[in-house]
């Protein structure tokens, strides 16, 4: 199955959602021991969007993203060990320590956040088109966000502007179906979101998020139509995530029998049956190998000083 | 030197900007066709053009937040808010974005944005469009906000803010915009990190900014003219606040009045009398003035507005107080 492009390809997009899985299955066990504190959001069973709208971008392009974001700053190519550094609140994070879960960054990589308000980083995004473009550089900006900032203003706003002004940029709805604890159906009176997205004029279309060949393919298209002055994309990514919304949520707004339904379309399921069973235990056993140096270096890895706490709040003159 | 209103110096300021870097736009409401509501940009959208002066729909959150996106991706953005009640729309993007970024990222982002608010009272606009509250963002760590009074800093404080690697506010009185006085040929960028001694004297400081300024400086002529010496210190910067020119002032004076425009419950006039608390106590020979907005949303008819804000006599009537 392995031979040809086709099987090559599989593996490369079941490797990446491999990585994504087992780190956050482990980041499970070190927020239970303490390790990792504050707020912490799960992305297992999205993995497929993270990967697949990743795999659709070039390394000049920009990512805005949520709270739930270790799978995109993973799959944008953030060295495991400085994520596991900044949620273990160490100098060495990619975050410098100051950010925690919820505010992954890496400028080099153009990863800008890690954004914890709902929609807040939605606005930055098209700020971010709108230098490109203003600068007539081909990048595009992807923006990727949950189902609920289709609740706030922020993107309603931001949609009109993108399409208004024909920005380089694909917002990216991961839509797992619940805004926290609230199912969409019980916020929205309209719940075709990409029906929705398309009355501003941006092309829309709604896409299996469970599926990451799926998802990479239709990100190709938005992000090429981006690229090519085609103005504002928007992707509704259809998915579910197997976990509660946080560490705190003890999940009591869902079936059981729900749940245990889209297992059914677990991305990492999709895949593998076309696989080699070799390269799955080969590829599972580099990941437990890069976990565990990721957790060791964390560890490892000093704090910031106390007397360094008021850096980092204006440029240092 | 050449007669200019505060509307004029602040277009001159945008237009230098505009011409000396590429990578300067305007953004905002109302600021192109329509020429700006209080009419600052007229003009620019004919110089400079579409690309560099950009229409808006009324979205304030999505339009600073861009603004900070397009600083972040590399451009210079001025935004314009239409005036500062509505920027409380955009407060999301200031607070949790704007001046927060640098520190979320460790340091690696920086957001040189500017935005331009127009702010303050005296002209019968009521409630939801004059307020005072400059002091609101003054509480917020990682911006620079800039109140500027004069005519010199009108012109002067844009071309800083912009080199800024930061993000600044600068709040533009509304009812300053028509008043008009001398400017010199040659004025330019000015220093947007201290505050300003606008009148020396010995007796008493009155410390003001922005609309309070005005008022500030009249009570002291007049208390000149009894036989009073005040010493005016303009802030011009609340955040990050120079707070050494007020301590050096009332080490000199060792009495104190703080004219706000803003309410008292927490208004920059709390933090100025509370610096001297801290730092200057026993240099004081009487308590610490305070001539502030009274604490009521503002109304509309003409006398009740005056009467809710700080006036020359009120002014007067503290330092004479405060000097016994």
């Amino acid at each position: 199955m392995t031979a040809g492009p086709d099987g090559k390809d599989a593996l490369e997009l079941h490797v990446a959602m491999t990585r994504i899985r087992r780190f956050e299955e482990r980041c499970v066990e070190l927020y239970s021991a303490g390790d990792i504190r504050g707020f912490m959001h799960l992305c297992i069973g999205e993995e497929a969007v993270a990967v697949g709208v990743t795999a659709a971008l070039t390394p000049d392009d920009a990512v805005v993203s949520t709270y739930r974001e270790h799978g995109h700053a993973l799959a944008r190519g953030i060295p495991m060990a400085a994520l596991l550094a900044e949620m273990f609140g160490r100098a060495t994070g990619c975050s410098g320590g100051r950010g925690g879960s919820m505010h992954l960054f890496d400028a080099a990589r153009r990863f800008y956040g890690g954004n914890a308000i709902v929609a807040g980083g939605i606005p930055l995004a098209v700020g971010l088109a709108l230098a490109d473009s203003y600068a007539a550089r081909p990048q595009v900006t992807a923006c990727l966000f949950g189902d609920g900032a289709f609740a706030e203003g922020e993107l309603h706003e931001s949609l009109n502007l993108a399409a208004l002004w024909g920005l380089p940029m694909v917002f990216c709805c991961e839509n797992n179906r619940y805004a926290m604890g609230t199912a969409l159906a019980r916020s929205h009176a309209q719940t075709d979101l990409a029906l929705r997205a398309a009355s501003y004029g941006v092309r829309s279309w709604s896409v299996d998020g469970m599926d990451a060949r799926a998802v990479r393919d239709a990100a190709r298209l938005a992000v090429d139509t981006a690229r090519a002055g085609g103005g504002p994309c928007f992707l509704e990514l259809r998915t579910y995530r197997f976990r509660a919304h946080s560490m705190y949520d003890a999940d009591r707004y869902r079936e059981r029998a729900e749940i245990e339904g889209w297992r059914d379309h677990d991305p990492l399921g999709v895949l593998v049956a076309q696989l080699d069973p070799d390269d799955v235990a080969a590829a599972e056993a580099d990941v437990a190998d890069e976990i565990d140096r990721a957790v060791e270096a964390a560890r490892a890895a000093p704090y910031e000083p106390v007397a360094d706490l008021t850096r980092h709040v204006l440029a240092e003159r | 030197m050449a007669a200019t209103t505060f509307r004029e110096a602040f277009r001159a300021g945008l237009r230098e900007a505009l011409a000396a870097d590429e990578r300067v736009f305007l953004m905002g409401e109302d600021v192109g066709r329509y020429g700006g509501c209080f009419a600052v940009s007229q003009g620019l959208l004919e110089e400079f053009g579409e690309r560099r002066v950009r229409d808006t729909p009324l979205s304030e959150s999505a339009f600073v937040g861009a603004g900070i996106g397009a600083a972040l991706g590399g451009a210079r953005p001025v935004v314009e808010i239409m005036t500062v009640n509505f920027s409380l729309l955009a407060l999301d993007q200031i607070l949790n974005n704007a001046a927060t970024l640098r520190h979320m990222s460790g340091g690696q982002l920086a957001v040189p944005l500017v935005v331009r608010i127009p702010t303050g009272p005296g002209r019968q606009l009521a409630a939801q469009h004059s307020h005072t509250l400059e002091g609101l963002y003054a509480h917020i760590p990682g911006l620079r906000v800039l109140t500027p009074a004069t005519l010199a800093d009108a012109r002067g404080m844009l071309a800083p803010a912009l080199a800024d690697p930061d993000p600044v506010l600068i709040f533009e009185q509304i009812a300053l915009y028509g008043a008009s006085g001398e400017l010199p040929d040659d004025a330019g960028p000015v220093d947007i990190t201290g505050a300003a001694v606008r009148r020396p004297g010995t007796d008493v400081t009155l410390v003001a900014y922005g609309g309070s300024l005005a008022p500030a400086l009249a009570a002291a002529e007049q208390l000149a003219a009894d036989g009073v010496s005040a010493e005016v210190v303009d802030l011009r910067v609340l955040r990050p606040l120079d707070e050494q020119a007020v301590l050096a002032s009332v080490t000199r004076t060792h009495r104190l009045v703080v004219v706000d425009n803003a309410w008292r419950s927490g208004s920059p006039s709390a933090e100025i009398a509370a610096r001297v608390a801290e730092h200057a106590l026993y240099e004081l020979d009487a308590p610490v003035e305070r001539v502030c907005g009274v604490e009521v949303p503002l109304p509309y008819p003409h006398h009740l507005e005056e009467a809710a804000l700080p006036g020359v006599a009120d002014v007067v009537a503290a330092a004479r107080r405060a000097v016994g």
